[in-house]
């Protein structure tokens, strides 16, 4: 039985649905309404669920709830080795996969005191920058989508597709990328992949400049986002929000620069920031990164090293295929490292690295065995949606979508 | 004077009995301090001029699964003024396990407190909202604890009923 035949033989139902003849909008204004907004809807981002309470169109309350997209990445690491977790690090913020995976794979050599070549360390700077800014211009298209620029999300799908042909010759995949081990990356980086990274370079650049010249002489865009959801400086700092939100509210705080990995040490970049912190901002802070980002790779590939990719640590590093064919030792050795793992010391540490959202870092206890006692992932969507409840109150409904598309969350890593 | 050096001399200074332990491996300081002093211990971490720990980037527990104190609190914390994550750890027994919120220090606490009553069922007193955060509100379960299986229990999470 269909469901409008039920509604026109239920004479209760009619009756009432009459006497609502008279229904007035000032009926609806003057009310109180609690409505409910995802988690499948369009412009949240995945399956971020919201629970707004609005009077007239004016939201007064706003309840995020999250666990949509809970895995329970925390729980199956306890009972994995770490090398069977780097996999699972490209299912976090799905967008930037290969900054998760060299976040993770930093945390445990720290964690294990490994050693990694530099050329290694360079080819990870140089796919971490690729990946910031394929997420970037992802954060860029959907948020001015959001907002009604629907041309937007084409014009950086195409750069970003470009970017993810890179992902593809290094790592075999576009999105799973996998691609770092540890004590270095699985593949070298060749001389395609880096003539293809010097193409993007050069096209991204006017790029840039087309879609800026799209929305900044659009007058809809610039109302809709000027002003809303105005984060000040303190707020974001007490609420712990890090990342490109954070440095939209004029903090100037970016891990690279802070406390330098890898070997940001020796490039030339600045931060951007901006001291308005409201969603303009935060679209500017994000176009300001990727012109950082180029400007990072460009010296990376200058400055990249020769020499090996992957250290060369027998109890610590899995030897290459081809050596654990031919050689009794490697052979020994990897069966090690797969049955019963790396088995770094007793003790715990904090590693983080700046993502595109913000600061990804990981809290890992090692109890000396192959596997983590307990794997804490500090997930920078997460920490970046408790502003939600903040910007939204007092805002519109129309600018709710504004602000979910500035804090630009992920819900792969807010979820775990 | 090293920023570590400063945050050990202060501490200790301020908290001296409380203080029960402190160690640094690889680089990172981690202070252990007893239940009771927490939340003057954090007080005085943020207030204090030269200290200042302004954010609090994440807040943890560890099942240790055995012993008299089975669980750890983590905080991890950083002051902007003297670039410095410091590493916070209390010690608390089972009985059931409880502590002091610190949302009313650091508001970003918040979700990470939530998320640690969900995981772990530790109960954050004087919390503003203590619901779970990821799991269903009827849950019996407190996942990351190290008794609860890796393939869940079978019928804990009531699935749709099958249409008619």
């Amino acid at each position: 039985m269909d469901r409008n035949a039920i509604i026109y033989n239920d004479d209760k139902l009619l009756k009432k649905l009459d006497g609502d003849r008279n229904i007035t909008v000032e009926d609806v204004l003057e009310n109180e309404m609690v409505i409910n907004m995802g988690p499948q809807h369009p412009a949240t981002h995945g399956v971020l669920r919201l629970v707004l309470r609005i009077d007239g169109e004016t939201v007064t309350g706003i309840v995020p709830e999250l666990g949509y997209l809970h895995r329970g990445y925390e729980k199956m690491a306890e009972n994995m080795s770490f090398l069977e977790f780097i996999p699972h690090t490209d299912r976090l913020d799905y967008t930037a996969t290969m900054c998760n995976n060299v976040g993770y794979v930093l945390a445990v050599e720290k964690l294990a005191g490994i050693a990694v070549p530099k050329r290694a360390q360079y080819i990870r700077m140089i796919v971490s920058e690729l990946s910031r800014i394929a997420a970037h211009l992802v954060a860029i298209g959907t948020f001015a989508m959001d907002v009604g620029a629907v041309t937007m999300v084409m014009w950086t799908f195409r750069e970003r597709e470009k970017i993810q042909n890179i992902f593809d010759r290094l790592a075999g995949a576009r999105f799973t990328t996998s691609y770092t081990r540890i004590g270095g990356v699985a593949g070298d980086i060749d001389d395609v992949a880096t003539a293809m990274t010097k193409e993007v370079l050069e096209e991204i650049e006017p790029a840039m400049v087309d879609m800026d010249k799209l929305l900044l002489s659009n007058r809809i865009f610039i109302d809709r986002l000027e002003g809303i959801g105005i984060l000040p400086k303190e707020d974001a700092i007490a609420l712990g929000i890090t990342g490109p939100n954070l440095r939209a509210s004029g903090v100037e705080y970016d891990i690279r620069r802070a406390n330098p990995y890898l070997y940001y040490d020796e490039i030339d970049f600045k931060i951007p920031t901006f001291p308005e912190g409201d969603c303009l901002a935060r679209y500017f802070q994000r176009g300001d990164e990727v012109r950082e980002s180029v400007k990072i790779l460009k010296q990376c590939l200058d400055k990249i090293p020769a020499g090996e990719v992957i250290a060369d640590n027998p109890k610590k590093v899995l030897p290459h295929k081809t050596e654990i064919y031919s050689k009794m030792e490697e052979l020994i050795h990897d069966f090690m490292l797969v049955s019963s793992g790396i088995n770094p010391p007793v003790g715990d540490i904090y590693s983080a690295v700046e993502n595109p959202k913000g600061e990804l870092g990981f809290y890992i206890v090692s109890n000396g065995t192959g596997k983590p006692w307990k794997l804490k992932i500090h997930s920078p969507s997460f920490c970046n949606l408790q502003a939600l409840s903040q910007l939204c109150r007092g805002a519109m409904i129309s600018d709710v979508i504004a602000i979910i598309g500035s804090l630009d969350p992920v819900m792969g890593e807010a979820d775990k | 004077m090293e920023p570590r050096d400063i945050i050990v001399d202060k501490i200790k200074s301020a908290f001296g009995s409380s203080l029960e332990e402190t160690s640094d491996f690889r680089g990172d300081l981690s202070l252990t301090i007893s239940k009771d002093q927490l939340v003057p211990a954090a007080t005085f971490l943020k207030e204090d001029r030269e200290l200042q720990f302004e954010m609090c980037k994440d807040v943890t527990a560890i099942d240790w699964a055995t012993g008299k104190k089975r669980f750890t609190v983590v905080y991890h914390i950083y002051s902007f003024k003297l670039n410095f994550t410091l590493r916070l750890k209390v010690n608390i027994d089972n009985n059931p396990p409880s502590i002091e919120s610190v949302t009313h220090i650091w508001r970003g606490a918040d979700w990470y407190e939530r998320e640690t009553f969900d995981m772990y069922g530790i109960e954050f007193i004087n919390h503003p909202d203590l619901r779970r955060i990821y799991m269903p509100q009827g849950f019996e379960y407190y996942p990351l604890r190290k008794e609860f299986p890796v393939m869940g229990i079978p019928g804990s999470l009531p699935l749709p009923k099958k249409a008619e």
